[in-house]
């Protein structure tokens, strides 16, 4: 490998030393994005510093095709840097092997460079799946996926163990990788709202507002109150939703049959109730750059009837089971992350919670409609097992049914906006931004850049993305049997890590 | 032991459908309906405004590609008296020209052509039917609403459908995505080690035509430039009710009734006669 510092230019050093000072200063790093212009790469870092989002930005000119690592002192920095190499052919020095993360090409095929605006060719169908690699002594490689036994997403976990504790992992995400970055190029800031709802489908809405909430700091807008309110509703309908989906693929692997059929019935129940109030089941075309589509289709009054029955019902079998032992001692102890891991790489959402680490963007930053909306502190002991994550996702349910019904009521109270407009369209600026939403699965951060209207580069960063790297951690005193139960309780999107 | 009762609490949750419509089907936004083709001088905004260009005009008027529809709903809004919502969901198709209409009448008669090809095939399948699933590229939506059917109001265990683990064991490859390059030796491989028969079941826009990512440099435009596709199922993504008509289609285990709304006269599955 050759030396870092002869290509490298003298900002660079400036900038990572900034980043490495606020990690220092006890700030998360929350994530390393790229983006081409011209020939030349712009990096941006994301910290995190009591809530406040700090950014550092330098450029790298086409003539360093590589940069000295920050893995080596702030370990959530790999993934990030794997995916900026696969991307963008930019490789950091300083770590072990870069291996492929997203796009498992030959190192000298051409990278997409989102942003860039140029073109890629077609792909060949002709790919050879990656090689299985093969470590240690008296050990064998489980290749679990991409298609597994189940109805999941495509991701391989490359298991290696000695017979049942599972000292190393390996995943692969990159089995579904759509190239959603680059397919926002050239996209009008409607067109890019689609997008960004389909990037973690899962996480329709949260996407949606991460995406519009850096299109409105972009061009200033702020968006009808009534608005904000119809946001945090379909929001926490999200929630909702893909905490009981959690729940369900816990008692699942659980095996307890009443269990998964009252869970599954209610998460229907939901997804029922979120397309009676906009048509779409995932809150699909809800958000817009500027407010919302409108008012939800049925009226508050319907809505907070709706919900005494789920509420009621959810609250009743998640008490039941949050009191079965056969259930608990399958989770207590189970996939343990330490706080040190829990902050050396900068976890977020329910599995930061679960260890005591309790940002919520919600509240930090607040967005929508939140800075109106009380806050209500979790109750969690942050054993950081995956006990510890099923209560945090419990209490966020009652939580989430709590904001909903504040929501619906202030939107009765409210009546329509002045004008009768729930958005107001964003004018055609140029500019840059971040934006962020609370996804169920924790924060969402997306970097938009866009001249005169048209989108020249979206990054959306998924928290399953930043999540995912923690998985193998998990395993500390775990065994196969309990996979099945780690994974659950991490509850992540893999479209969202392999975007 | 607490949980017995438990189980009890909600009474019979269960659909009646295919036996009969379902109400809650009907409030929805199932799909888009053309309910005009006469285009208007709005159409020229509709067809810029589409965000897949599903919309098309020939010598028959406007015509909806279901296979690219993701269900924006801006035709609707822009040019009422063309489109409207519709509530239905029994939108699979055995052809994906069927998805584009409305549907030329020539081809009505290769329609049935279509169906007692695939009726034949899988004619031995009887009711016990076994569903693997694939991920080709998904947004993580389409696995929900998959994953749905086993719930307690679909139940598709009483229609005699099952998700099976192994390929090895499976009649239908229901694939979800949009066919991602990373998927195909996978995908491939998953079909070539099902028994026949067997029937694929592209489920959503992404997995019919790409959708928003008909063309990138990891995608091909959905999976049919990957497998051949028996049976095609719309939807953004594909509803668990769309899904349910989808592999009823193509099992050939749908009750034979009028496609019209509203009919409550239908017959049984178990008295449906395969084949005819």
């Amino acid at each position: 490998m050759t030396n870092a510092s002869e290509t490298v230019p003298e900002p660079f050093y400036a900038f990572s030393a900034k980043v490495r000072a606020h990690v220092a200063s006890g700030a998360r790093f929350a994530g390393l994005m790229a983006s081409a212009s011209g020939s030349d790469t712009q990096l941006m870092a994301v910290l995190s510093h009591r809530g406040t989002l700090l950014f550092e930005r330098t450029t790298l000119p086409a003539s360093a095709r590589q940069y000295p690592s920050f893995a080596p002192e702030i370990a959530s920095a790999h993934w990030y840097e794997r995916e900026i190499s696969d991307l963008f052919g930019l490789a950091s020095v300083g770590r072990s092997a870069l291996e492929p993360l997203v796009l498992p090409l030959a190192s000298a095929a051409r990278r997409p460079r989102p942003g860039s605006g140029e073109q890629m060719p077609l792909p060949s169908l002709d790919q050879t799946p990656p090689m299985t690699r093969l470590r240690g002594e008296g050990a064998f490689t489980i290749s679990y996926g991409p298609v597994r036994s189940g109805v999941f997403e495509s991701i391989e976990y490359l298991v290696e163990t000695p017979g049942e504790e599972i000292p190393s992992m390996n995943l692969r995400v990159s089995y579904k990788h759509r190239g959603v970055e680059k397919a926002f190029e050239g996209l009008s800031v409607d067109d890019g709202v689609l997008l960004a709802e389909r990037y973690e489908g899962v996480a329709t809405v949260a996407h949606a507002l991460a995406f519009c909430g850096a299109i409105e700091r972009i061009a200033d807008l702020t968006i009808p109150v009534q608005a904000g309110y119809v946001r945090v509703l379909h929001a926490e309908l999200e929630r909702v939703a893909n905490h009981l989906d959690s729940v369900i693929r816990h008692v699942e692997a659980a095996g307890q049959a009443v269990a998964f059929a009252r869970f599954s019935l209610h998460k229907e129940h939901v997804q029922r109730l979120r397309s009676r109030l906009c048509g779409s089941r995932f809150g699909r075309g809800v958000v817009e750059a500027g407010g919302v589509s409108g008012p939800p289709a049925i009226s508050a009054a319907q809505l907070l009837r709706d919900l005494d029955g789920l509420e009621a019902d959810v609250r009743a079998d998640a008490k039941l089971l949050m009191n079965t032992p056969s259930f608990l001692d399958r989770l207590r102890g189970t996939g343990v992350l330490s706080p040190g891991t829990i902050v050396a790489y900068g976890a977020l959402g329910p599995l930061a919670r679960g260890s005591g680490v309790l940002e919520d963007v919600r509240f930090a930053r607040p967005y929508a409609a939140y800075g109106q909306l009380g806050h209500r502190l979790l109750d969690v002991a942050g054993d950081g097992d995956a006990l510890a994550r099923q209560r945090v996702r419990v209490q966020e349910i009652e939580g989430a049914f709590g904001l909903v019904r504040r929501a619906a009521e202030e939107l009765a109270e409210r009546g329509e906006p002045h004008d009768g407009l729930w958005s107001v369209a964003p004018p055609r600026v140029s500019g840059e931004a971040v934006g962020w939403a609370e996804a169920p699965q924790g924060e969402v951060l997306t970097w938009v850049q866009m001249s005169d209207g048209v989108l020249t580069r979206v990054k959306p960063r998924s928290a399953s993305f930043h999540n995912l790297a923690m998985f193998p951690l998990a395993f500390p005193k775990d065994i196969l049997t309990d996979f099945a139960f780690i994974e659950a309780s991490f509850g992540l999107s893999v479209a969202g890590v392999a975007g | 032991m607490p949980w017995i009762p438990r189980g009890l609490r909600n009474g019979i949750v269960t659909t009646g459908y295919p036996r009969k419509p379902d109400g809650y089907e009907a409030k929805s936004r199932g799909t888009i309906e053309v309910n005009s083709v006469r285009p208007t001088p709005l159409i020229d905004d509709v067809m810029v405004a589409c965000p897949t260009r599903a919309i098309s005009v020939d010598d028959g008027g406007i015509r909806l590609d279901r296979g690219k529809c993701i269900l924006c709903g801006r035709c609707v809004d822009i040019a009422p008296q063309n489109f409207q919502f519709s509530p239905s969901f029994e939108m699979s198709e055995l052809r994906r020209a069927g998805l584009v209409v409305p549907t030329l009448e020539e081809s009505d008669s290769n329609v049935e052509l279509v169906r007692e090809t695939l009726a034949r095939r899988v004619k031995w399948l009887h009711r016990s039917i076994h569903v693997r699933h694939v991920d080709s590229g998904s947004d993580g939506a389409d696995e929900w609403e998959i994953a749905a059917l086993t719930n307690p109001v679909y139940d598709v265990q009483r229609l005699g459908i099952y998700f099976t683990a192994s390929p090895r064991h499976a009649d239908v490859l229901l694939v979800t995505g949009l066919g991602s390059v990373g998927m195909v030796a996978s995908l491939r491989h998953t079909y070539e080690v099902m028994p026949e028969p067997k029937v694929v079941i592209a489920t959503g826009a992404e997995a019919i035509s790409g959708g928003l990512m008909a063309v990138g440099y990891a995608t091909r435009g959905g999976v049919s430039s990957i497998l051949d596709v028996d049976v095609y199922v719309p939807g953004s993504p594909a509803t668990s009710f769309g899904l349910l008509h989808g592999i009823l289609l193509a099992v050939n285990l749908l009750p034979k009734f009028d496609k019209s709304v509203g009919s409550d006269e239908r017959p049984g599955v178990g008295k449906t006669r395969r084949g005819a």
